[in-house]
């Protein structure tokens, strides 16, 4: 069979490679066989007639075409092995770019050689070494060579193998612990209110501010140290019950108050429905009958509001038997607890008028009958007067009919002012711990006494009242039944005499709103209403029984009560 | 001291007024006219009351504290008014 010659083109017919792609050296290595072979076929078939066509068995069977038809195949020096699509990030461009040259080089087969060349630094050194150990260890080698043998031998000796193992002393062990005693525990438990807080705060501050109380008086706490020992001491002692004496005095009220229900409405809401029809008689409602067990026998003498607390009143007690020098009370009654008075002071004689400070509504000026005047602070607690005057102190020879507070004078101290039966009206003033006592005006000698003993014998003043608007105005009214309008400034005569009436004048009051008019009373049944400045009465009533005292209403300028001996009172208006 | 026990006789002399109890901080009847019995069970009971009422004044205000408390029932009516240490209770019948 004729072969074609062609460079590159194998005929499939002999060819017993596969039409797979197959390495190229192989291919290369089958073109030269092909090439021998077909020389040597050629030769043969000279020599050799009719070689049949040797088949591998598992040769694709192709038809003729197939088998005629030409396949080229290019020989390359290209590295199939090699990536054909290398892509590399260009950061100038920010884009991907391929790769057109890649290494086409493929290793076979690489080994890396341990020889140094001979004239290199390496080489050298190498040289030198060598050269020495020669020199130096001549003797030595045989002895390492044998060593090494018998190591060698040692250690691949398998039949003689002895293994040996020793252990330490183990020390036994043994568990230690301790415990510590837990903490003694308690429950604890409070509430946090409000007003928990606020109480300690409260608490804290007082602390603080003893403290600091303590740090400034130092020196004359010594003394007070022993008192306060003593308080302390008395204190707890006795803390169980005197500390409810506020709560009890709040539960007697309102005990009172229910016992006293009905009263209690009455005082505030009374409207008789019969006052449309009585006319001229209307009618007196009796609220409270208030009564205290040891003032019995003793009459009252005197009574006064406390002009700072509306329901809380003095009541004087004495007696008018003048002939008599008895005890005598002075108690504080509020209309909260009719049952029972808030304060009680005992007096050595009777008393005989009350007066109550206007501003300071615990200054309380009483006046006695055997002529002292004392005063008493409600504030403090001892039964004692605050101010008591003495005969030395020139208290009155006679009974005191009454008593007035005045205004603070320029010492801003207080002084009252008080009338009594010897005759003389004085100021006393409150100067530290003393009263200070004052004359000011003695009252004149009534006519029918003979010249000669006027010093002596003095008329007796049964009333005083002061002008609301000009206070050093005032009126004296006189057993005699003589009424003097006096100044506080002028000390030696009256402003003016009025004779009002034919017996004592037992009390004259100025009218609270119109500043020229005054009112007396007097035991001839008579009750005059005055201006001051006429000598002769505006008006006058008569009664039927002498008259023991008048008022004028407080809220009416023309209204005024009377009332008179056989126990009746009278409103007029 | 003496001033208190007076006011104690003069309650205790008061129209409709059936028993006082003072009663002290932890809630134990110190001075009763009741018995025994009746005294036990209105401390106990009128001490838990307190103890509210005084926490309900105070929580609305720390600055404001209770002065007294009134019950009134059909029979009766209880007054109680409690001081820093103790607390003092009034049974009265307030009708006639």
């Amino acid at each position: 069979m004729s072969v074609p010659h062609k460079v590159g083109t194998v005929k499939s017919k002999q060819a017993t490679n596969v039409k797979a792609p197959v390495a190229k050296v192989v291919k290369a290595a089958g073109k030269k066989k092909d090439e021998e072979e077909a020389t040597d076929t050629a030769e043969g078939e000279e020599w050799m007639p009719g070689k049949t066509l040797v088949k591998p068995p598992d040769q694709l069977d192709l038809t003729e075409e197939e088998l005629n038809e030409e396949i080229t195949r290019v020989l390359t020096a290209n590295n199939p092995n090699a990536p054909q699509n290398v892509v590399r990030y260009g950061f100038k461009e920010g884009c991907y770019k391929p790769i057109i040259f890649v290494d086409q080089m493929a290793i076979h087969f690489e080994l890396e050689g341990n020889l140094v060349h001979k004239e290199s630094d390496e080489g050298r050194r190498l040289m030198a070494k060598q050269a020495e150990r020669e020199e130096g260890t001549g003797a030595e080698k045989l002895d390492n060579v044998a060593k090494a043998g018998e190591k060698e031998r040692k250690l691949t000796n398998q039949f003689n193998f002895n293994e040996r193992a020793s252990q330490t002393l183990n020390n036994p062990p043994r568990d230690i612990s301790c415990q510590t005693e837990p903490p003694p525990r308690a429950n604890f438990s409070a509430t946090a209110n409000q007003w928990e807080i606020y109480d300690f705060y409260v608490e804290e501050l007082k602390r603080r501010e003893k403290s600091k109380e303590k740090q400034e008086g130092q020196v004359l706490n010594k003394e007070e140290d022993k008192s306060k020992k003593k308080i302390i001491q008395a204190e707890t002692q006795s803390d169980d019950i005197t500390q409810l004496a506020h709560a009890a005095k709040i539960i007697e009220r309102m005990v009172n108050q229910n016992i006293f229900d009905e009263v209690a409405q009455d005082f505030m809401y009374f409207e008789d429905a019969a006052d449309e029809f009585r006319g001229e008689k209307g009618t007196l409602l009796p609220l409270w009958k208030l009564q205290y067990d040891k003032a019995k026998g003793l009459s009252v003498t005197a009574l006064c509001w406390n002009p700072k607390y509306n329901d809380l009143f003095a009541v004087g007690l004495g007696s008018y038997e003048f002939t008599q020098e008895e005890r005598g009370m002075l108690l504080f009654y509020t209309l909260k607890n009719s049952s029972y008075p808030e304060f009680i002071f005992n007096t050595t004689s009777g008393v005989m008028c009350v007066d109550i400070h206007e501003q300071l509504s615990y200054l309380v000026a009483v006046g006695l009958h055997d002529g002292c005047v004392a005063v008493y602070n409600l504030k403090k607690k001892s039964d004692q007067p605050v101010y008591n005057s003495t005969a030395s102190s020139g208290k009155h020879r006679g009974a005191v009919m009454q008593v007035k507070w005045q205004k603070d004078d320029l010492d801003s101290n207080h002084n009252f002012i008080s009338v009594s039966a010897d005759g003389r009206v004085v100021s006393w003033t409150l100067v530290k711990h003393e009263l200070v006592f004052t004359d000011i005006i003695k009252l004149p000698a009534t006519d029918k006494v003979p010249d000669d003993l006027k010093d002596v014998i003095a008329t007796a003043g049964t009333s005083l009242d002061f002008h609301k608007q000009k206070d050093y105005h005032f009126l004296v009214a006189t057993e005699a039944g003589k009424i003097h309008k006096g100044s506080k400034y002028y000390s030696s005569k009256f402003l003016e005499t009025y004779d009002a009436h034919f017996m004592t004048v037992s009390r004259v009051r100025w009218n609270p709103f119109h500043p020229n008019v005054f009112i007396s009373c007097g035991w001839d049944w008579m009750v005059k209403i005055w201006d001051q400045t006429i000598k002769s009465p505006i008006f006058t009533f008569e009664l039927k029984t002498s008259v023991t005292d008048v008022a004028w209403a407080p809220y009416s300028s023309t209204i005024f009560a009377a009332i008179t001996n056989d126990g009746k009172s009278r409103d007029h208006a | 001291m003496a001033e208190v026990d007076e006011t104690m006789k003069r309650l205790q002399n008061q129209k409709g007024v059936q028993g006082i109890i003072i009663v002290n901080a932890e809630g134990i009847p110190i001075k009763s006219t009741l018995d025994n019995a009746s005294t036990v069970q209105y401390a106990g009971n009128i001490h838990q009351l307190l103890m509210k009422a005084r926490g309900i004044v105070r929580d609305i205000d720390p600055q404001n504290d209770l002065t007294f408390l009134r019950i009134r029932s059909k029979k009766n009516e209880v007054m109680i008014a409690p001081d820093k240490d103790y607390f003092l209770i009034v049974i009265q019948n307030p009708t006639e």
